[in-house]
């Protein structure tokens, strides 16, 4: 059944798919057809209908109307176990775990290996699982449980739980976005000797570069239907962003800062054991400062020391001189400081809640009115930040969960706006956000630090990171290791610092501390 | 907690050595508790004393099975007092009616109609989506007044049961209470179940996080049903033999068993948020608060004090439980960072 395929006859085809969800159009008449032995793109915005499409190839949803074939026959999923016994593995964008179990069931789930009895052979679990972690360049230890891994780490566990299906469609929805550069070349190792070896990959990312690296051909959805489909030959990037924008974009980064102000925060001798370490720096007003580093390096940490989620062992915050009280996020509130969290969805909103409730949970008081939350002043503040960050919904009493990830992303950077804060922390800004809401998203914040906000920014994102910062602070293992000036920074010096193999860089690149 | 901090700082087997940690502490405690009460009254473990604390727990620990199978799914069931009381009038009326009815045939009808009564549960919370502590608080209610509509005031007595059914509550296998042993065997059995099976796993799966349990290809409402027809067939079958065990039965038969089953199963390390615990944990829970109860009688302490003693427990072990998953979130990361 599997080798049969003539190589010409695509492995998955989707054709006509239709899908609405209340009065909503998410898609209507998209087409996809992957071939087996190939990687093929899906690019678009957010918004386009990717993740929907996704959710139909994987059973997840049904589609309103047309039809998918699987090797040349017609296929219809009652369930997501369907899709997955007829070879279609989904990685989601969401890590899909369950914490409470350990690596090696996660991977397994649904196939665990049997002894006697019909019992799982745990001895036979773990050793599959270290194989393929090992194989993924991760040895993760199999019997640890989930819960408290990184998000990196996590990804790596969802890319060895879809390989542990003999899949023959793999689909990956931005598979990359928590991964260090490094890692993502040992996924994309993993990707090629797959194909190699027949499967299909369909591979949804936000990165244009790795969409043109790995993948042979592109499908771009617009608005939930095709807007074009053919080899990568037939593309050059700016067409690509062309057909999924339906305009072409300007400018990539917005203009780098032109003048900064008082110094707003000052971070002295920062430690927490096993996090962080002796970590200063400074910023001032009209400043982007970036914290780059490997996934782990206690970027996210020390954002959460200062905003006093975490207690620290050692060191001192201060704001604009006053020095803030650890361990207390109110304290921090006070002083000045926003934190827009790593995870928008677990930690940055409630997602069943309106976007105006969401808008305003850190103002309560802003929002009273003889002690009683009034709609009017609610209404009130959020418009004034869904105008301001231009947020694209359908009305502000909607559900935050029904947005798109750029438009989520901004209803958390109103909420802390809405503070009016003078250091805003920002960890990974545009993690899963789409070309178009991503330069919107960076023209907002650099309109920010214009105004006079310092600004904090974690980011995996290379790129990103000299683009938007002017001036980039490198960690590795939990210590300050490099200070660079955004304009200077190239990705090379950046990992070399974070790689801990600067010694010839720090002469090109250093600036005093 | 010394004991959490020996765990290998690697994160490797650290889901097993929690939950060893957790029920090790229970057995020192049981003990250190037993042997005290000892010391002062040495009647307390006489052969007689065990055996009255294992009957007294055996139904507890019973009902705490099904239990734990829906707490680890992050649901509860409130109603298994109420079915409780419904079968144990029922196999008394039954017997009442039919004395030479077979006691295995009884045993599996109290099963069945539990497992009936379950089903109801289960078509509220898998298919009604109607969140599980609304649906069972419902159901408690509606059983209970069926219970008194049926029952009217009546009781059945020791005298209308049959004396073999009533010695399955007396008899024993040298100092096991064969009631106990009984117990005992389900525990065991269910327990391996739910480590050991794939099926069992995905009950830890669906409490641990449903959407991926469902991406994962669970079907999440067949489990959920499931566990609501067991948890309600364990609480059935539970019923028959609380009518062997105490001999006389009304409509208010097992009134509040509901929260005592839920209190031993956290005492005994099962998550009310969902995906970790242990059938074998919740029958230590049941033990230690029945040792209590027990203990606290020979030691004439007033028994309102009981209850506050249970009550306290009850935290304890939500606090013990909290102070050592952080500790083992931290050493995860120290661990992360220095290997």
């Amino acid at each position: 059944m599997t080798s049969e395929t003539p190589a010409s006859e695509p492995v998955l085809v989707a054709r006509g798919i239709t899908k609405s969800f209340g009065g909503a159009l998410a898609l209507r008449g998209a087409s996809l057809a992957i071939e087996a032995g190939e990687s093929h793109a899906l690019l678009g915005e957010n918004g386009a209908g990717k993740s929907t499409l996704v959710r139909i190839l994987a059973g997840v949803l049904a589609p309103d109307q047309g039809e998918l074939r699987l090797a040349g026959h017609p296929v219809r999923f009652r369930g997501p176990a369907e899709a997955q016994a007829a070879g279609i593995s989904v990685i989601y964008q969401e890590p899909s775990l369950f914490p409470d179990l350990s690596i090696a069931e996660n991977v397994l789930i649904g196939h665990m290996p049997r002894a006697r009895f019909g019992t799982i052979d745990r001895a036979a679990a773990a050793s599959r699982v270290a194989g393929m972690l090992g194989d993924l360049g991760v040895p993760l230890p199999p019997r640890r449980p989930v819960r408290g891994l990184s998000i990196a780490a996590q990804q790596v566990v969802e890319i060895a739980k879809a390989l542990s299906n003999r899949a023959r469609v793999l689909i990956m929805d931005e598979p990359t976005a928590a991964l260090t550069t490094e890692e993502c070349e040992r996924l994309f190792a993993v990707v090629r000797s797959l194909r190699a070896r027949g499967v299909a990959v369909l591979f949804i990312t936000h990165r244009l570069e790795e969409a043109f690296a790995e993948c042979q051909r592109f499908t771009i959805l617009r608005d939930g239907a095709l807007a074009a489909s053919g080899p990568r030959e037939a593309f050059a990037p700016a067409e690509v962003v062309r057909r999924m924008v339906g305009r072409p974009l300007d400018q990539l980064y917005p203009q780098r800062s032109s003048r900064t102000g008082d110094e707003l925060l000052a971070v002295t001798g920062l430690t927490r054991a096993g996090s962080y370490e002796d970590v200063h720096f400074r910023v001032r007003a009209g400043e982007i400062v970036a914290l780059a580093g490997l996934v782990g390096a206690g970027r996210s940490e020390v954002l959460r020391g200062i905003f006093g989620i975490d207690p620290r062992d050692r060191g001192s915050v201060r704001v604009a001189g006053c020095v803030v009280a650890p361990a207390d996020p109110r304290a921090a509130m006070r002083a000045g400081l926003a934190l827009v969290p790593e995870d928008r969805r677990q930690q940055g909103l409630v997602l069943a809640l309106s976007i105006i409730r969401n808008a305003t949970l850190a103002v309560p008081r802003a929002v009273r009115h003889f002690g009683l939350v009034s709609r009017r002043r609610e209404g009130a503040v959020t418009r004034l930040w869904a105008a301001r960050l231009q947020l694209k919904a359908h009305r502000l009493s909607d559900p935050v969960g029904t947005l798109s990830g750029g438009n989520q992303q901004k209803v958390v950077l109103g909420k802390w706006l809405a503070t009016a804060p003078r250091v805003l922390l920002i960890d990974e800004p545009t993690r899963g956000i789409d070309v178009g809401a991503k330069a919107e998203l960076h023209r907002r914040l650099a309109e920010l630090r214009d105004h006079g906000l310092a600004i904090v920014m974690v980011s995996s994102d290379l790129p990103e990171v000299l683009g938007m910062a002017d001036r980039i602070l490198v960690m590795r293992e939990g210590r300050l290791v490099g200070e660079l000036r955004g304009a200077d920074a190239t990705e090379e010096t950046v990992m070399l610092h974070a790689t801990g193999q600067q010694d010839g860089a720090r002469t090109l690149a250093a600036v005093p501390a | 907690m010394s004991a959490a901090a020996a765990a290998p700082s690697r994160g490797a087997g650290i889901v097993g050595t929690i939950g060893r940690v957790r029920e090790a502490g229970l057995v020192v405690i049981l003990l250190a508790l037993a042997l005290g009460t000892f010391a002062v009254n040495p009647r307390f473990l006489s052969a007689q004393g065990v055996k009255d604390i294992l009957l007294d727990v055996a139904v507890i620990a019973l009902v705490a099975i099904g239990e734990t199978v829906v707490l680890l799914m992050r649901q509860v069931d409130l109603s298994v007092s109420s079915i409780v009381g419904l079968t144990a009038y029922g196999a008394g009326a039954l017997f009442a009616a039919h004395p030479n009815l077979p006691i295995p045939l009884v045993l599996v009808l109290g099963a069945l109609a539990g497992g009936g009564l379950g089903a109801i549960n289960a078509l509220l919370v898998a298919h009604g989506r109607v969140p599980a502590l609304v649906a069972t608080l419902g159901t408690l209610y509606v059983f209970r007044g069926f219970d008194f509509a049926w029952v009217q005031g009546n009781q059945i007595n020791a005298t209308s049961l049959p004396p073999a059914f009533l010695r399955l509550a007396t008899a024993s296998l040298g100092a096991l209470p064969l009631l106990a042993l009984l117990v005992g065997l389900l525990v065991a059995g269910f327990g391996a179940y739910l480590r050991l099976y794939p099926g069992g796993r995905e009950y830890f799966a669906v409490g641990s996080n449903e959407e991926a349990a469902r991406l994962a290809g669970i079907d999440v409402a067949r489990r959920l049903r499931r566990g609501f027809i067991l948890c309600g067939a364990i609480a059935g079958l539970a019923g028959v033999l609380w009518l062997a065990r105490f001999g006389t039965v009304d409509a208010t038969a097992g009134t509040g068993l509901e929260l005592r089953v839920i209190a031993a199963a956290v005492v005994g390390g099962v998550a009310i948020t969902g995906g970790v615990g242990s059938v074998e944990g919740a029958a230590l829970g049941a033990l230690l608060l029945g040792t209590i109860a027990n203990a606290l009688v020979v030691l004439r302490v007033p028994s309102f004090w009981e209850q506050t003693i249970e009550g306290a427990l009850l935290l304890a072990a939500i606090t013990a439980d909290l102070l050592i998953s952080r500790a083992t979130l931290r050493m995860m990361r120290e661990g992360r960072r220095g290997g």
